[in-house]
């Protein structure tokens, strides 16, 4: 089924009805681009809790630093549980965890979000270079890549980190960044040795057109997609890896990250000691960032993907009886499969 | 006058084990501005290979494409000249972008038009040649909210753009709905004559072929057994593999007494496992032997490329040749081949009324 | 060589829905309707009747989109969601003369129902063979499922009878799919369709993937072995050339309607509705005479929601004013060829189309596809007499699309 005509060039032409078109990107300004977009948010009941989690988390990274006193002063409540003046307790040392925790959340972001931005973008030159030069630079490419999928990741953080004793944040970033582009860049690999033999490619190398155009014109929006995917769980690999580090003490001990807050916390016997709100609040943070990422990604995939969108009202009806469908044989029940995914 | 010359031509695939995979072999063919050429064949028959060779995505194996008489002409006038329009527009269109852009792209990427005002007027005049109008809407619409046929007319724009002088067409309709093939056809018809265009038009049915081409190449596993003025050898076809092709086309001008005849015939001679012999690989002799109901012992041997009997009408010298011993040696073939009509195993086409 | 076609019994036919032989029945269609769930529900099929008589090879033609893919299933009830029938009768007559409601069946008897009643035959059933065993081993599991007191050698003895049937070597039973080229593997799918004798076998668009010889060579095998066998097919394609030839009766379906049943032979010569017309003018002969060749201008319309008046009205050229606003009913046309229908006001005697509009109801069917001179000629130019070579058949300033020309 097609949407409405518009070779009208033949008098005939009934005018089409605007509401026959579907709402794309082509009609309207920005403002009704936004509206476009809100409502495909709208769409995913994933997307928007995701998206909505991870916005409280970005202000509060933003704005709780500015409402932190002193996260590093040491106070004289010690080892207090959470109480009107210090709403999350204090740790051994007296020092206030709210506090604590607002700004490790900044640092915490900030590494996930750069180390992730830094191992995408790798993985996007390596793996789409590859994949779209093909030949020897492809195989040369893949090897690196293969190279570091094959060396255990998180022993090769530990010895660069305790080689560099910690060291800043960029360090830390560059560390993780370093060792976690290789998966991604072989799944953009493969999806550009598809994409490189579409016909549309083939029409744009027919017409002359250049090679970094045809790749960063013609293939990387089809991807954009997957790069946003590997983005989100890079982003949350990198969060680990950090709290992993900082736990096993390979961290520089004074930026405040919810992994130096666990690590301060475990050297202080907190656990033992039943100091809960140490503890539990950054590893808390730690979880439920991670799964309102992935939650934003699997919206994403229901919203982009029309297959996975669910209609209820069809559910409710048919799918029951379904699944006590009869045993067919073979031959007939994947033609039926196959129908269905040719629909 | 000759736009694009094939001589030739062969195009091999390197094969896990053992020789290269001849896809093509030894094709020789000129397309002339203003006209259409028709290749013929069904799937592996090496159609696609060719137009791969002579839009150079594949390097030939063997022989030379000549532009406007010359050899080797340098990628970026060669890819003016030649263009081409792909089988599948739900595939051809990058889901990316917009029309405009389509269009856009190769006017600034061959130089036909400058960036701003030019450019934009040249791309709305490419969506009116191709009867997308108004063309400002069309412009920005994105691929996925076109029909099949609107996104064809985008992509035959798209081709349009470096104004070439050949025009190749791969199967431009056979993805296509019924009702909107011929319209397609056309606007390629006109296009080609407005334009003075060289068009190969690759197809799989007889029928356009004939009526919309001036001479038809019929191949076979990679070797064109028939070619000539499209009415002689679609109505007069004398390669067996063609005749079989004729006949198997569906006849909506027939009556149901003929087309009950045709079934009869064809069911009567219908070689025993033919299925199965279809499968054979031959070596050097003629390609269709296996299939072949007149194949006789020289068919082992490659057959000659022969002019065929001028038609009945005794106006010779028409260009129809077919690769085939049956008209090499007009004493063998005295005795295999069958006179034309419908008592003959495959029937050859009625002549047109 | 077959029983007379009979009258289609649209809702709107007033022709008996039960004719003299009204018997020989074998499935019968009334007011089927599918919608696709969604936003906007999509009704892929608006009210379809249809009747298949035993041994009869029943044509449905149509474009992608029309709903004839989605009416096969839901006659099949093998629709899936979000796909769901809204409404409608279906009900089958066995050989032994027993009436069974398809909509009444539970799963088990579906089970039993399909296959052995009424098989299916689709465009990529070919790729559907099981890749991992071999042809003989799924004969053989078909016929434990259905034919439980069949013994190995009995299995054995059959599925090389029906592989020899359509035209394979009967020792391929112990062949794998992956050594059968398309053409052999869709023949055996045909003759597993085959293998427990159905009354009804649908087929929808079952060579469409193959070449034209292959297709040809299929084709004529399904016909000698109806013939032989005494099976009705419903025929579904996109291939009116095709239906023309191999069918009895046609029905050519538009946006989910049918828009005209005919006998098929007559069909070429006396197309009733201007889309079947459209449609027959889109498939050139390929021996007849050159002649200007049109498509049909315009797509289908969007089948989200209700359509005002006659859907195909957008793209018809005989279009007038009862077109936009009152949807027609399919009517008998009374035509001496057999029964003959078509859903369009030119022939209903309620409205009058304008003057130059084809053939009123009841007027001798033209002899041929409506010639272009019928058609009031809108813009474009004349067609070039002489033009210097033979081929262009078709003149690029046609009264079409292709007319307007900046």
């Amino acid at each position: 089924m097609t949407t409405a005509d518009i070779t009208s060039a033949d008098a005939t032409h009934a005018p089409v009805p605007a509401a026959a078109l579907p709402a794309g990107p082509s009609g309207g300004g920005p403002g009704a681009r936004l509206a476009a977009a809100w409502r495909t948010v709208r769409r995913s009941r994933r997307l928007s809790a995701g998206l909505a989690l991870i916005a409280l988390f970005l202000l509060t990274a933003a704005v709780g630093p500015l409402l932190a006193t002193d996260p590093q002063g040491f106070g004289t409540d010690l080892s207090q549980p959470p109480s009107g003046a210090h709403w999350l307790g204090t740790t051994q040392t007296g020092q206030d965890v709210f506090d604590q925790l607002m700004v490790s959340t900044r640092t915490s972001l900030l590494i996930g979000f750069a180390a992730a931005l830094a191992a995408t973008a790798i993985s996007v030159v390596i793996g789409i270079g590859g994949g779209f030069l093909g030949g020897w630079s492809d195989e040369a490419l893949s090897l690196l890549s293969n190279v570091f999928l094959v060396i255990p990741g998180l022993p090769l953080v530990i010895v660069i980190s305790s080689y560099t004793k910690g060291g800043s944040l960029l360090a830390t970033i560059g560390v993780i960044a370093f060792t976690s582009w290789a998966a991604s860049a072989r799944v953009l690999r493969a999806q550009t040795l598809s994409l490189r033999t579409r016909d549309y490619v083939l029409a744009a190398r027919l017409y002359g057109e250049r090679r970094w155009r045809i790749v960063l014109v013609e293939i990387l929006p089809n991807e954009a997609a997957i790069i946003v995917s590997q983005f989100i769980f890079a982003v949350i690999f990198a969060i680990l890896t950090q709290a992993g580090l900082a736990f096993l003490g390979l961290q520089n001990p004074s930026d405040l990250t919810w992994g130096n807050m666990l690590y301060f916390a475990q050297n202080a016997d907190a656990l033992s000691g039943g100091a809960w709100w140490w503890f539990v609040p950054p590893g808390l943070c730690i979880a439920v960032f991670g799964a309102a990422m992935s939650l934003v990604s699997f919206g994403l995939d229901e919203v982009l993907d029309p297959r996975l969108r669910v209609y209820r009202p069809a559910r409710r009806g048919r799918a029951g009886r379904q699944r006590t469908a009869p045993r067919r044989t073979a031959p007939q029940q994947q033609a039926a499969r196959r129908q269905e995914a040719d629909r | 006058m000759t736009a694009l010359d094939v001589r030739d031509l062969t195009v091999a695939y390197p094969q896990a084990h053992g020789r290269p995979f001849r896809a093509v072999e030894r094709l020789s063919f000129s397309l002339r501005a203003g006209r259409t050429l028709a290749l013929v064949g069904e799937s592996g028959s090496g159609k696609s290979s060719v137009l791969k060779a002579l839009s150079r995505l594949v390097r030939p194996a063997e022989g030379s494409i000549l532009l406007d008489g010359r050899e080797g002409v340098r990628g970026r006038e060669y890819r003016r000249a030649v263009q081409m329009v792909f089988q599948d527009p739900f595939a051809s269109l990058n889901p990316s972008h917009t029309v405009d852009h389509h269009l856009r792209r190769p006017l600034l990427a061959t130089g036909r038009a400058r960036r701003g005002a030019e450019a934009d007027e040249a791309v709305a005049a490419l969506l009116r040649q191709v009867n997308l109008t108004p063309a400002a809407d069309v412009a920005r619409k994105r691929p996925h909210e076109l029909s099949g046929g609107q996104r064809q007319r985008v992509a035959i724009a798209r081709a349009l753009a470096p104004e070439p002088a050949v025009l190749l067409a791969d199967e431009p309709v056979s993805m296509l709905d019924v009702s909107i093939r011929l319209e397609i056809l056309n606007l390629l018809d006109r296009l080609k004559r407005e334009r003075d265009l060289a068009l190969l038009y690759v197809t799989h049915d007889l029928a356009t072929a004939r009526h919309f081409s001036s001479e038809i190449m019929v191949m076979y596993r990679g070797e064109v057994v028939e070619r000539g003025p499209s009415d002689e050898v679609i109505l007069d076809p004398r390669h067996p593999y063609t005749r079989l092709l004729a006949a198997a086309a569906p006849r909506t001008g027939a009556s149901r007494e003929e087309v009950r005849e045709a079934r009869r015939v064809r069911l009567e001679s219908r070689a025993r496992r033919d299925a199965e012999r279809r499968e054979v690989v031959v070596g050097e002799g003629c390609r269709f032997r296996p299939r072949c109901p007149f194949a006789m012992d020289s068919c082992a041997r490659r057959p000659p490329e022969v002019q065929v009997a001028p038609p009945p009408d005794g106006d010779g010298g028409t260009g129809h040749r077919a690769l085939c011993w049956l008209y090499a040696d007009p004493a063998a073939a005295a005795g295999a081949l069958p006179a034309a009509g419908p008592a003959a195993a495959v029937p050859p086409h009625r002549a047109a009324p | 060589m077959n029983a007379p076609a009979t009258a289609p019994a649209g809702p709107g036919s007033p022709a008996g829905p039960d004719g003299p032989d009204g018997r020989d029945v074998v499935l019968r269609a009334r007011d089927v309707r599918v919608e696709y769930d969604g936003e906007r529900p999509t009704r892929a099929v608006r009210g379809v009747s249809f009747e298949l008589r035993r041994g009869e090879v029943l044509g449905i033609a149509g474009e992608s989109g029309c709903g004839k893919s989605t009416l096969a299933y839901a006659v099949t009830r093998m629709l899936k969601a979000p796909a769901r029938m809204t409404g409608g009768s279906l009900s089958f007559r066995t050989r032994e003369g027993e009436e069974l409601d398809l909509l009444a069946l539970d799963e088990e008897g579906l089970r039993t129902f399909r296959w052995s009643r009424l098989s299916l035959v689709f465009q990529s059933a070919m790729n559907a063979l099981n890749p991992v065993t071999t042809v003989g081993r799924q004969f053989a599991d078909v016929f434990r499922a259905h034919r439980p007191d069949m013994g190995p050698e009995e299995r054995d003895r059959r599925a090389r009878e029906l592989l020899e049937m359509v035209g394979i070597d009967a020792d391929r039973v112990r062949s794998h799919p992956h050594e059968l080229s398309g053409g052999m593997r869709q023949r055996v799918v045909i003759a597993m369709a085959l293998a427990l004798e159905p009354d009804v076998v649908i087929m929808d668009e079952p060579t469409t993937a193959l070449d034209v010889v292959v297709q040809r060579e299929i084709l004529d095998e399904v016909e000698r072995l109806r013939a032989e066998l005494g099976f009705s097919v419903v025929f579904i394609t996109h291939d009116l050339g095709l239906l023309l030839e191999i069918s009895d009766r046609l029905a050519v379906m538009y946006a989910g309607e049918v828009v005209e049943y005919a006998p098929a032979e007559q069909l070429a010569g006396g197309a009733a509705h201007p889309y079947t017309q459209g449609l027959l003018r889109s498939f050139p002969d390929l021996a007849g005479e050159r002649r200007e060749l049109r498509g049909i201008p315009g797509s289908p319309p969007d089948l989200r929601g209700d359509l005002a008046g006659c859907a195909f009205a957008d793209r018809c050229e005989h279009a007038f004013e009862p077109c936009r606003t009152t949807a027609p009913r399919l009517l008998d046309l009374g035509r001496a060829a057999g029964p003959w229908s078509a859903a369009c006001h030119l022939h209903d005697p309620a409205h009058r189309p304008p003057a130059g509009a084809p053939a009123r109801p009841g007027a001798p069917a033209p002899s041929d596809v409506p010639a272009p001179s019928d058609v009031p000629a809108p813009s474009g130019t004349p067609v070039p007499a002489g033009t210097p070579e033979p081929a262009p058949a078709a003149p690029g300033g046609g009264p079409t699309t292709e007319g307007r020309q900046p």
